[in-house]
Parts: C-alpha cells; structure tokens; sequence
C-alpha cells in the first residue's frame, strides 16, 4: 500500500498488466521514451521495450484501427490517446468496426480493447486540449466507458478493463492526474467495471456524478455540512454500464438529486442520468431534478475567467445545492 | 520581384526569436498558461518562405504558429495579449497560443488538430480556382500556402489533401518543416520515408531545402509559389531543427543537452548573421543595436498585455451562431 496520484496509480496499473501477460502492448504517440506527454507510461519502454511500448506514427487511426485487429488476433492492445480531443480521427475505427464487431460477427470475434484517453479542462487547455468526449461515446451499445477519479479506482478499473472481453474506453480527468492522492494496494486488484461508489453519505440531497466533478462535489458538500445540509456524493465511476440501482437507492434517501457533469449540458451524460431518475425514481422525488454542467458553447475558452466561467466549481455547487434544498 | 532584404529578415527573424524568449519568460511567471509550443530555431522557415508571398496569398498553419504570424505582419501586441487570455488579444483570449488568425493579412490560422488544416488549406485553394474560372473574378489569382510538421504527415489527411491538390492543380504550395521530431518521436521512429516530400513524389514537384538558411528559403518558396500560381501544387520539405522543447513544459528525455548543443551551429539567426557580416551589411554593434530595439519593442508588448483587461464573461456566449439562438 502507497500513496500515489491517479496518474501513478494508472502507471502501476499498467506496469502489472503488462507483468502478467506478455499479449499486452500499449500503443500511441510518445508513450515511449518521453513517458507521454502527462507521464502516465514513464518507465514502461525501458523495462519492456519498443515492441511492447510503440511510439506510434501521428495519426489516431493508425492507433485504434491497428489496435482492433490486434484485439480481435488475440492481443492485450492499450491504446492511448494522447488528449481526448484528439480521438476524432479514429471515431469511425471505434464506432464501426470496435462496437460492433461482436454483434456483427455473430460472436465469432471480439475487441478486448482498452483505449485510454485523457479528458477535462481545468488546466487552461484552451479549446482543443479540455474537452469531455463520453457522450460521444456513451451512446453508442457496445462500447463500455469508465471514468474513475480516485488513485484506488484508477488502478482497480484499469486492471478490470484489460482484463475486459470488450472494448474499454477509459476516460481519465487530466486535472486530477497529479492533485489526487491515495492509498493504493500494492497488488492486482480489480473494481468490477459497471458498480458506482458511494463517495460521500449524506441524507438531503444527492449530486451523482463522475471525473473531477465528484471532488468537486465533496467539496461543495463540505461547504454545506457548517450549513447542515447533509449532502450525498455517488461517483458513477462506471458510465457504460451505469449503476442504476445506486443512483435509486440514493434519491429514495434524499429526495431530491443534482446530476453533475463537466461536458456541455445539452444532451450531455447527465441528460440519460436525469431521464433514468425521472423515469424509475419519480416516486421518491420531492423536487425536479436538477442539472449542473459545462456551459452550452463550442469549447471551453482558454482565458482563466472565462475558463471558470464554463466550469462547475464547488462554489456554483454549492449554490445549486443550497437553492435545491430549499425548493 | 523584389530583392530579398536580408537585413529585414535578419531583424524579423531576431524579433521572432525574442517573442518568443518572451513567451517563456511569462509561462514560467504563470501568466500564460496551458500548453506553448515555441518556435525557436526554425525562423528562418517562417521568414524565407512567407517572404515569398505577396499580399494576395493565403496563410494556413498548425498549432506552432507564433513565428508565421509575425513572419505574416501580425503586430505581436494582440499576439500577447491572446496569450495573456487578454480581451485585447486575436481571439479575444478565448483561443489562446494556438489559434492566431488575422483575415486581413489573409493569414487564416493556426489549427491545432494536427492534420486537419490541410484539408482546409486545399479546399481555400479549390475555392481561389473556383472564383476565377466559374465566378470570373479575374483578380483571384492567390496562392495557398500550408505549413505543417513532419508528424503531420502520417496521417490519411496529408495524402487525402496532396491527393486532391494534385487531382484539380490547385495552387497551393505544401510547406512541411521538417524539424526530425514529432513532439518526442524521432522521424526514424514516426515514419519510413524520412525524406518527407518523396511522400508527395508521386502527386507533384517537390524538394528538401535548408530550412536554416533564410536566402535559400526564400528563393526556393519563390519558385514554389510561382509554380503554384501558374501550374498546380508544390511541395516544400524545409529541413530545420526546434532549439526548445516541443512546448514550454517538455522535459526532452528523448534528446540530450549535447544533442541539442552540436545543433546549435545551424541556429538560423547565428548563420544569417554571419553572413551579413562577411558581406559588410552589418556590423556586430549594429547586430547589437537590432537586439536592443527589437528588446524594447518587446518590452512594449508584454506591458501591453500586461495591461489588457480580461474578457468580459458575457465574452464565452459570443460568437456561436450568426444570430443567437
Ligand atoms: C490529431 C492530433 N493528434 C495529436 C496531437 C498532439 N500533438 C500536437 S503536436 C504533435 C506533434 C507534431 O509534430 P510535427 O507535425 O512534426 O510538428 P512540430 O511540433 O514538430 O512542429 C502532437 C502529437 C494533435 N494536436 N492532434
Ligand atoms: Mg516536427
């Protein structure tokens, strides 16, 4: 057990898997000697060499395409991504060939894929280094998508994605990176991929939500607890599948619910989340339910104001959450 | 055509250089932030090539863009002040380092999906054809010019837009600087044709150039552009070498200190200055003078910045659609 940021948790993560199981290689641009631009597979082509470690040419097609044919011949590819803006060039790869591949083989092939991606802003990424992709992604049956934000999770999820029979997209917020510290098992240990996690009880309200919003949310709900609003923190962690029992659970207890998410709000994750509570939890709910999201413009602007601007903070939580409350 | 300047050059070439000294000084104070890809050490590219074009020519270009946008006329005041996330800035801070543009000076960008502008840049060039021969606007006789890196040219992108270029005869010239990295992956290592423009061999003419020599630059990219204006696509590969890091943050584990030192005898601006020298068109006390101007112009510029008031918040809702909705 050590403390480490979510971004060593991942390289751990990575190291063991590649330890265990010689099919598996990562896959994209740096990754090799530079370690990727944020660090995540630093040490990786040292230890296991540029066959196993590829510095692939520039091209997000390459990656995922190549990656998928490996996938379905048998290999353990990890593909990074190096920013999630950048996946568009692949889009086709994942859409066409990854998420169908088992529904149109008649089960003959499969594509146990892990493509890791960096996402969120927060860091002054400006508009094509902070955007969130999961609803892109989310909407298309299947894929599975995950975005854990603890070092535990990251760690545990990762593992369980590659051991995954299915294409794994993994999400991970580049903000928390390196400002989010934890205790992690020094051992092989996985997070089932489909199970939420409850990251703070509470009894008045809930906010369920995912990525460096769920910080986000704890620290709001701290704000609140001098005020005595007792608020309820459920980390999705899993997007695809989604933990629909414990999103219910949570609103049977508090009643009232705020889903939060740093995407654009319109049609963003959130907007499925808040459908499904409407639909199965409208029993419980003593107010509508409530979104928080990023603003509805192209990209998140580069200028620190406006940058905020576009962001949920723990502050505007708050206040969604104290107005919620008082409905 | 006009005779090369070469003590213009020289200068813009010096303030390409200091702006971006400048750059780095401010990201290491915080207040520029988010991810600065400097062009030092292949100004000589951007002077001898966009020198080559005349009023009515485009400029496209990638994310490392500070250089081609002075080289374009670009006042370096809204460039800092862009970079500051000024209101005062190009994009009035919302884009940031990448995302220079000056419709004006015909200078349409730099874009920072790698790749992507080069399909733009071709569809800019169809379009130019387009309006002479269906519109009949006799006076477009523009020429493209693209620029992008050696990575870029892995992508289906580069062989779709030199494909179509080829296909129509557009007049667009393919720069590509070919500076042997793409961020921390050697050309070796990112591509088997490692003579880049051979890429390209079979759509158009094209050749490997001293990027490094701003003379050579020029002449080269005069015979580029007007073979593009007059015949169809050319395809430039400038050979240059990026001094710093692929951006202000990078630590470079995949070069040394010596590495980057025994490059330092191709630096652009040491090399032209020492040919002005030999030619009796500068003195070192003149050299020095041109240092101490383009310092204060420089000094100007990040006061001006400095200055700028932020972006009105109401300035994240702007620009979307032609009318709100
Ligand atoms: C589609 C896409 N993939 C990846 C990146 C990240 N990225 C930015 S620059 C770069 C390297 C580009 O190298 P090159 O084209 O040689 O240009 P240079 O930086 O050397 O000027 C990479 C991988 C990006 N911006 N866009
Ligand atoms: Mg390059």
């Amino acid at each position: 057990m050590a403390e480490l940021n979510l971004l060593e948790a991942i390289n751990q993560a990575l190291d063991q898997a590649m330890a265990n199981d010689e099919r598996v290689y990562i896959i994209g641009e740096d990754v090799g000697q530079r370690g990727g631009v944020f660090r995540v597979t630093d040490g990786l082509h040292a230890k296991y060499g540029e066959k196993r470690v590829i510095d692939a040419p520039l091209a997000e097609s390459i990656i995922i395409g190549s990656s998928i044919g490996a996938a379905m011949y048998g290999m353990r590819p990890i593909a990074e991504i190096q920013f999630a803006d950048f996946i568009f060039p692949a889009f086709n790869q994942i859409i066409s060939e990854a998420a169908r591949m088992r529904y149109r083989s008649n089960n003959t092939w499969e594509v146990p894929l892990v493509i890791r991606a960096p996402y969120g802003g927060g860091i002054h990424g400006a508009l094509y280094h902070s955007q969130s992709i999961e609803a892109f992604f989310t909407h298309i049956p299947g894929l599975k998508v995950v975005a854990p934000s603890t070092p535990y999770d990251a760690k545990a999820m990762l593992l369980a994605a590659i051991d995954d029979p299915d294409p794994v997209l993994f999400l991970e917020h580049k903000k928390c990176y390196r400002l989010i510290k934890g205790y992690v098992p020094d051992e092989h240990y996985t997070v089932p991929i489909g199970k939420a996690d409850i990251a703070r009880e509470g009894s008045d309200v809930s906010v369920i939500t995912y990525g460096m919003m769920r910080h986000y949310a704890v620290e709001a709900a701290e704000m609140l607890a001098g005020e005595d609003i007792n608020v309820e923190v459920v980390d999705l962690r899993s997007l695809v599948p989604l933990d629909r029992e414990t999103i219910i659970n949570s609103v049977k207890k508090t009643s009232k619910v705020l889903v939060l998410y740093e995407d654009n709000l319109f049609g963003g994750y959130g907007a499925e989340v808040a459908a499904i509570i409407a639909q199965d939890g409208f029993e419980y709910l003593d107010a509508p339910v409530q979104r928080l999201a990023g603003l509805d413009i192209p990209a998140m602007p580069y200028s620190t104001p406006l940058e905020n601007e576009f962001l949920p903070t723990p502050s505007k939580i708050a206040d969604t959450l104290r107005d919620l409350v008082n409905y | 055509m006009e005779k090369q300047d070469l003590l213009a050059d020289y200068r813009t070439m010096v303030l390409i250089r200091s702006f971006e000294e400048h750059c780095q000084q401010q990201y290491t104070r915080a207040r520029i932030g988010g991810f600065l890809h400097l062009y030092v050490g292949q100004e000589a590219v951007a002077v001898g090539a966009i020198g080559a074009l005349k009023a009515q020519d485009h400029l496209v270009t990638h994310y490392r863009d500070h250089g081609h946008a002075l080289a374009r006329g670009l006042e370096p005041k809204p460039l800092m002040a862009e970079l500051f996330g000024r209101s005062t800035g190009t994009g009035k801070g919302k884009g940031g380092s990448m995302h220079f543009a000056d419709k004006n000076k015909n200078f349409w960008g730099g874009y920072a999906i790698v790749g992507a502008h080069l399909l733009l840049a071709m569809g800019i060039a169809y379009s130019i054809k387009y309006k002479r021969e269906v519109l009949g606007e006799a006076d477009q006789d523009g020429v493209v010019m693209c620029f992008f890196g050696d990575g870029a040219t892995n992508g289906g992108e580069f062989y779709e837009a030199v494909s179509m270029a080829a296909l129509y005869k557009l007049p667009i010239v393919f720069l590509c600087e070919n500076n042997e990295f793409a961020m921390g992956t050697p050309l070796s290592v990112h591509t088997s044709v490692t003579e880049i423009h051979k890429k390209a061999s079979p759509f158009m003419p094209g050749e490997r150039v001293n990027g490094n020599d701003v003379e050579e630059m020029r002449a080269r990219a005069l015979h580029a552009v007007n073979h593009a204006r007059t015949e169809g696509p050319y395809f430039l590969e400038a050979m240059t070498y990026r001094l710093r890091g692929h951006s202000a943050a990078d630590p470079q584990m995949y070069r040394t200190r010596d590495d980057i030192n025994a490059r330092r005898s191709g630096d652009p601006i040491a090399l032209l200055k020492q040919k002005l020298i030999d030619q009796n068109l500068l003195t070192e006390k003149q050299a020095k003078q041109i240092d101490k101007e383009v310092e204060k112009e420089m000094d100007a510029v990040v006061q001006f910045a400095e200055e700028s008031p932020a972006p009105d918040l109401s300035e994240a809702w702007t620009e979307i659609y032609s009318k709100p909705l």
